[in-house]
């Protein structure tokens, strides 16, 4: 009797597993959005120390990190595209190209930031403390928040390994697939912050 | 009504545990009035450790130059009093305790919507609390910046800031992924037939504040990581030998910071229009004014925060756009006010404890609120700011609004939530020591301010002595007023003589399930028909 209870307990709600998915969304925006106000503020105190940070970035690249990123989000929704059709080996398929071009775009950024290391461009490095403040301020911004970023990326790249897992095992299937809609969730709004962090870093210049 | 939890097929949720046993049953447990009570009682602890920080500092005050602990120890004991008062348990409040226990019950629905998610809300609480206990006793000693963490000092002080800040991270999680989880309740599990205008005003307290848990939380988040960067790896954005802008560090903070403490007081206020008319046996006087002028606080509460800098050198334009907002939010809460008393008027009142309580949170808040006005004024505020005058209008906004509206809510629901009732006359015992000292120690701190004694300095001059020995005494008074409250509720949880499943006559949804709630909170669930507080036919059982 008090397992049938506990049981009854969960219940299903598509919708509203969505909606906290969105509201989570909100945050991590508003987590981003204070990144950008302290951005906007530095652009407008110090825009030509800006301009020249912008310059010594990699902005082919950043293009090729985007286009890479973009990539993902097709692949991530064919993913999810699949499931609902109920082909499973598809949609793990798709997820593994996502979780691919995920690995990719960080490795292209370790490239970059071990450059950006090799020119002493890192904060508290001798050769930036010589540079204007401005453009400290802009290494400073840059490693936070493509930092920042990278991290998501990472933990987007887990959660998407796992739903991998998870339709192997049965608990995302074709009428059980919000997990896996949710997951495509966050990788898009990964995908959409990395918008915007290329024309502010990239095409500063 | 009371005979039916015993013969009742289904155990209560204090009885019921799950999957685990004992000890277990509470850790591992999803049911929100378990959840509740973890709550409960890890704050409490909480706010009693607070307290003590807050005696030793007022035992300090007693001379205007002791020789009991170091200035660098006195820094430490206000940062401790106000991260642990703060973080751990007026942020949480009334939204983690009543906002789990009561809200999924009010709607008439059987949990929240993620109960695992729930779960994990108080383990980043507690994870949270655990790395500021470490905080304090490793590293180059606890941290002695406030509890605000202002740059630049925050980034240059030795003493162990990062992990202190980190903990105040951890709890930013706790508080963000509770408001996820409420506002997806409020939307999704409601009864039927309940539509927003027919809610309790509790749950519409509860989802103003857990959307601005929603939008300002992440904001605190990302500016205490910028912090800890900094003190890591020497970012730069807010220190000013790199080029960064410690200011852009207190707008950062604000933004936060202000919503946050209507964070803390919104849910206090819903729970104070749950009791009024409960105890005054009629309808809520302007229900739709209350329902919006909660909307309307964390909205205007949201672009207020700059008036916690009118000294930092902003644009006297700027100060001006601060100043009148910060006028503007003292008109929601003065509806709220206004609107509570009125329901007082021609009510047949039942004078019991909860409502002892609620009156003391309108009183006390009455005071906390006109006084931030006082510090809205612009010429005024120069002279106030950074005085024990903050010191004191804070502590009656959040000790005597949230606190006392916090003591309300907890010997309201009490019978609720552990089907037991508490002695009407210890609570009344317990009230006057705690009114009486909490004015001594508070109302005497509006005026050392206004004579100019700044905050945090742990000597005085002679000239402030008296009022610093009055402020130390009511301290004293207010303490025993408290022990005696919660050593009383302690002893009913397990002595106190059976509650009837609505004790107070009470029509909300809450009142119609046993005491303590079954696991399921409800056999079937109930259609609602009519607004919330319909007391027209005889109330209740």
């Amino acid at each position: 009797m008090s397992t049938e209870s506990q049981a009854a307990h969960v219940h299903r709600d598509d919708f509203g597993a969505k909606l906290g998915m969105w509201l989570f969304l909100v945050t991590e925006i508003n987590l981003f959005g204070g990144l950008f106000v302290a951005y906007s503020y530095m652009r407008h105190k110090y825009p030509a120390d800006f301009h020249h940070g912008g310059a010594e970035l990699n902005a082919t690249l950043g293009v090729t990190n985007t286009i890479v990123l973009l990539t993902s989000s097709l692949t991530v929704v064919l993913a999810i595209m699949a499931i609902q059709e109920g082909r499973r080996a598809a949609s793990r398929a798709y997820l593994a190209a996502t979780i691919g071009l995920g690995l990719t775009f960080l490795v292209i950024k370790t490239f970059e930031w071990s450059a950006k290391f090799h020119h002493g461009l890192y904060p508290s490095a001798p050769h930036l403390a010589t540079l204007p403040h401005g453009e400290q301020i802009f290494f400073g911004l840059y490693f936070t928040m493509t930092g920042l970023h990278g991290l998501h990326v990472l933990i987007g790249i887990s959660v998407l390994t796992v739903m991998a897992r998870m339709i192997g095992s049965g608990k995302i299937s074709q009428d059980k697939n919000v997990t896996l809609e949710n997951g495509g969730l966050y990788w898009h709004l990964v995908d959409v912050i990395w918008i915007f962090l290329l024309p502010l870093f990239y095409l500063a210049a | 009504m009371s005979t039916q939890q015993h013969t009742t097929a289904e155990p209560n949720y204090l009885e019921y545990d799950g999957k685990h046993n004992g000890l277990l049953g509470w850790l591992l447990s999803t049911d929100h009035k378990r959840v509740a009570i973890l709550y409960l009682v890890s704050m409490v602890t909480f706010f009693f450790a607070g307290v003590s920080a807050g005696f030793v500092m007022r035992l300090v005050q007693l001379t205007p130059f002791h020789k009991m602990i170091t200035a660098q120890t006195y820094n430490a004991l206000f940062t401790f009093h106000g991260v642990v008062m703060i973080f751990l348990f007026v942020i949480p409040g009334l939204n983690a305790v009543f906002g789990n226990f009561v809200l999924p019950i009010i709607l008439g629905a059987k949990d929240v919507q993620f109960p695992r998610l729930n779960l994990a809300s108080w383990y980043f609480f507690i994870g949270g609390a655990l790395i500021a206990v470490i905080a304090l006793f490793t590293g180059n000693g606890p941290p002695d910046t406030g509890w605000s963490f202002y740059a630049p000092f925050s980034l240059k002080t030795g003493t162990n800031v990062t992990l202190g800040v980190f903990a105040a991270f951890i709890l930013g999680f706790s508080s963000m992924l509770t408001g996820i989880n409420f506002v997806t309740t409020i939307h999704r599990l409601r009864a039927p037939g309940m539509t927003f205008f027919k809610m309790p005003l509790f749950p519409w307290a509860v989802y103003a504040t857990s959307w601005m848990q929603i939008l300002a939380t992440p904001v605190l988040a990302v500016t205490l990581l910028l912090v800890i960067l900094e003190r890591l790896f020497g970012i730069g954005i807010f220190d000013p030998a790199k080029g960064g802008d410690p200011v852009l560090y207190q707008h950062m903070f604000w933004i936060y910071s202000h919503p946050a403490v209507y964070i803390m007081i919104l849910p206090a206020m819903g729970a104070i229009s749950e009791i009024l008319p409960t105890f005054a046996q009629r309808t809520i006087f302007g229900y739709k004014a209350i329902a919006f002028s909660s909307i309307a606080i964390a909205g205007f509460g949201s672009l207020v925060w700059a008036h916690h800098m009118f000294t930092s050198g902003m644009s006297d334009f700027g100060n001006m756009i601060f100043s009148l907002l910060t006028m503007v939010v003292a008109v929601p809460s003065a509806i709220k006010v206004f609107n509570w008393v009125a329901t007082l008027y021609k009510g047949s009142i039942n004078f019991q404890p909860p409502l002892l309580y609620a009156l003391s949170f309108i009183f006390l808040f009455c005071i906390g609120g006109m006084t931030g006005v006082w510090q809205g004024a612009l010429a005024l505020d120069i002279h106030l700011h950074d005085t024990y005058f903050i010191v004191g209008h804070f502590h009656y906004v959040m000790f005597g609004g949230t606190g006392f509206a916090f003591f309300a809510a907890l010997v309201y629901w009490f019978p609720k939530m552990f089907g037991r009732m508490y002695s009407n006359t210890a609570m009344y015992v317990a009230w006057f020591p705690m009114f009486i000292g909490f004015n001594m120690l508070y109302f005497t701190m509006l005026i050392l301010g206004m004579q100019g004694m700044p905050r945090r300095y742990y000597a005085h001059l002679p000239q402030y002595h008296l009022a610093h020995v009055v402020a130390t005494v009511g301290s004293w008074i207010m303490i025993s007023g408290l022990l005696i409250f919660f050593g009383s509720l302690l002893h009913a949880v397990f002595r106190g003589k059976k509650a009837g499943s609505n004790p107070w006559h009470a029509v909300t949804l809450e009142w119609s399930v046993p005491s303590p709630p079954p696991v399921e909170n409800f056999d079937e669930v109930p259609t609602v028909t009519h607004e919330p507080y319909h007391f027209a036919k005889e109330a209740g059982s």
